[in-house]
């Protein structure tokens, strides 16, 4: 049986195909979020690279920002529950997840079963969120894949201290101006983001292991600022940025055979 | 997304199934509707005849100005309204902008303060009204709901040049009143009538005043029995229809109007509850509870919201905030020391919602993050952590405002309404699998 789980974020698509809920046939990440042609892409890349089609697909979730527009989808799912199920796939010891995503960020608790019991999301600022380092990364010149090996090379981060983000790119923009170096104001933005977001998981129980989930997990450094501010480890997979689309498609597994279980009795 | 007063129409869709042709109003909903225009009609015929007419903060003893036979209006209320309706921008803009108050302040505040300046000549918005709210000629205060209503009345007062009639009813870090508090807002009390005959030139009348009285208490009891009688399952009601029935309290909780209202609202419920009807319109699948001032401007995105994934909200620390129950002058010292969950410390308010909880059978609850309530968000996070535990309970908070149309997100909430859905559907599988 094949599953298709579709994370339609704000700034990217991701699209994943599992095998009987447990082998991952296909994943691919557009870096184009809803309201573009980023969700189409994920989809017709991700029918290429195992060489499926839509009709061999028995059911879809859809999650993320984009999740209400999908018309396709034989479900949709929120975020919340799609991240856990799919860092449980991933990481199976995990009972904390730290999602940074697009423009939110979550802190979950779940079971040993991938199940949410408890949430907490930020408030409807972008601080803390990837859209507040891809305005960072603007304003210092670099990729955004650049800005996590940037910080490591830091020595003495500065102190970002403003929450807003327009603020606290006019502090890196005057930080700039007085020639403090780029790696150690990239830290500064890491420990920014970093405390933000650990001051909100704060508030949940914290069971470990802990991992991070969502493209901003890919970056080093956030994921070392993190580590520092919540005092443990932090576990990241290399299919992080797709937790989310594993997740639907986990579910998408789950709810078909739920409904042949059902179907049967 | 570029943030308008107006709900889009997309994400309207998004929100909702297509429109069901609209209910007729229930007749308590139409006493209400009377109950308000006679308010305000007074209010402008006292005016017309060159009586004195009052504004009053919403938790203050009502009883009071009903005894004496002075109209008195509510800027918590009428800035509630105005919100509801999607009005409220010019006023916002009039006052941040011209008027140089700050955007952090009450929403509440700075519509009225804004609603307030055009009365007093001295800004020009259309009032959407026509100006109903007659300008006042004094004010009524306490400070038990918060302080900022403190400095807020003083600039009105100073705008208007009109005296304040206050009673201090100091910071109670307690679970009960000391007799000496008692004594000290009872004495203010006693000076505020004295005070307010001599301004007003009424004179007070204690047979008029028990009368009152038994009124008040007869709509105390009915307004907390029809909160109660949420309790059933499913719920005869939708939850979120009672903010509407608020103002009988918070107006009008003194006057007989208002126990027609209720006791039709009482009947209404125990028929629905007879029949086995409810004016919830899709089958409840979760009954929750609600913590924090409602977010007005965006009541039916949130009612909206809850009622797709079948959502009840029964029970909120809220509106039984106008329960208050006192028979005499003392009694109303010793309520008004309370009468306000900004006044609870969290041991109270912890208690008091597990209570609910369970009385209620609520299976989550929504916390308001309410940007213009700052006292109010003050404790909500430990309250929320403590009651999760206490009563097994999981939850979710949404940032939003009780008035002010710019601090809240569409998207976010439902995201967020359906992460709590989620989990409370798991915890519901794992009972059935017990």
């Amino acid at each position: 049986m094949y599953t298709l789980g579709i994370d339609i974020g704000s700034t990217s698509s991701k699209a994943v195909i599992l095998q009987d809920g447990a082998v991952l046939a296909a994943h691919v990440v557009e870096p184009l979020g809803t309201g573009t042609v980023g969700p189409e892409r994920a989809l017709k890349k991700v029918f290429e690279l195992c060489g499926l089609s839509q009709q061999d697909i028995n059911y879809t979730v859809v999650t993320g920002y984009g999740r209400m527009n999908c018309d396709y989808a034989d479900e949709q799912i929120s975020e919340l529950s799609c991240h856990a199920k799919g860092i449980h796939f991933l990481l199976p010891t995990v009972h904390t997840v730290i999602d940074i995503g697009g423009q939110d960020a979550k802190a979950l608790s779940i079971t040993d079963k991938g199940q949410l019991t408890a949430f907490q999301m930020n408030d409807k600022c972008a601080a803390g969120t990837g859209r507040f380092l891809d305005v960072m990364a603007r304003v210092l010149n670099v990729e955004i894949s650049e800005l996590g090996p940037l910080s490591q090379k830091s020595s003495h981060p500065v102190g970002i201290s403003n929450t807003c983000t327009v603020f606290a790119e006019s502090e890196v923009i005057s930080q700039l101006s007085s020639n403090v170096p780029i790696e150690d104001i990239a830290a500064g933005i890491h420990s920014s983001v970093a405390k933000r977001v650990a001051g909100m998981s704060l508030r949940l129980d914290r069971t470990p292991d802990v991992a991070m989930s969502g493209g901003v997990a890919l970056n080093i450094g956030v994921v070392h600022a993190m580590e520092q501010e919540m005092g443990c480890h932090i576990l990241v997979d290399p299919l992080c940025q797709s937790a989310g689309a594993i997740g639907a498609a986990v579910l998408a597994w789950e709810k078909r055979r739920k409904g042949e279980v059902d179907d049967h009795e | 997304m570029i943030m308008s007063e107006q709900t889009t129409a997309a994400e309207t869709a998004a929100a909702a199934p297509a429109p069901k042709p609209k209910r007729p109003k229930p007749k308590s909903m139409i006493l209400l509707g009377e109950q308000t225009q006679t308010l305000f009609d007074n209010a402008q015929l006292a005016k017309e005849r060159g009586e004195k007419v009052g504004w009053s903060a919403s938790i203050f003893p009502q009883e009071i100005a009903e005894t004496l036979g002075l109209n008195v209006l509510y800027p918590e209320n009428h800035a509630a309204g105005i919100a509801a309706r999607h009005q409220a921008d010019p006023f916002l803009q009039e006052c941040e902008g011209p008027l140089g108050y700050s955007n952090d302040l009450c929403a509440y505040a700075k519509l009225n303060l804004a609603y307030a300046a055009v009365l007093n000549g001295e800004s020009v918005v259309e009032l959407p009204d026509g100006g109903k709210m007659v300008k006042p000629d004094f004010l009524l205060l306490t400070n038990n709901i918060c302080n900022q209503l403190t400095k807020w009345y003083e600039n009105l007062a100073r705008q208007m040049d009109i005296p304040i009639f206050f009673i201090d009813t100091c910071y109670n870090p307690y679970d009960y009143v000391t007799e000496s508090r008692v004594r000290y807002v009872r004495a203010q009390i006693d000076q505020l009538i004295q005070d307010l005959c001599a301004f007003t030139g009424k004179s007070w009348d204690e047979e008029r005043f028990q009368r009152v009285m038994q009124i008040s208490q007869r709509n105390s009891y009915l307004w907390e029995r029809a909160n109660d009688l949420l309790d059933r399952k499913p719920s005869p009601l939708s939850g979120f229809e009672l903010f509407n029935y608020m103002s009988a309290m918070v107006c009008n909780r003194g006057k007989e109007s208002s126990t027609a209202v209720l006791e039709q609202l009482n009947a209404e419920i125990e028929q629905h509850i007879a029949e086995g009807t409810s004016t919830f319109p899709v089958e409840e699948q979760f009954r929750v509870s609600w913590d924090g001032i409602a977010c007005w401007p965006y009541l039916s995105h949130n009612l909206r919201t809850l009622k797709k994934y079948g959502i009840n909200m029964v029970a909120s620390s809220y509106g039984k905030a106008w329960a208050i129950e006192y028979e005499d002058l003392d009694g109303m010292a010793r309520a008004y020391c309370f009468a306000s969950t900004n006044g609870d410390n969290a041991t109270t308010m912890i208690s008091r919602r597990l209570e609910a909880l369970q009385k209620f059978g609520c299976e989550g609850t929504i916390y308001h993050v309410n940007r213009s309530c700052k006292v109010m968000d003050c404790q909500m996070m430990e309250v929320q952590r403590q009651l999760s535990q206490l009563a097994g309970v999981p939850f979710t908070s949404f940032d939003g405002d009780q008035a002010d149309y710019r601090n809240y997100s569409e998207a976010q909430f439902e995201t967020r309404i359906q992460g709590l859905v989620e989990v409370m559907e798991q915890n519901k599988e794992a009972k059935r699998n017990d």
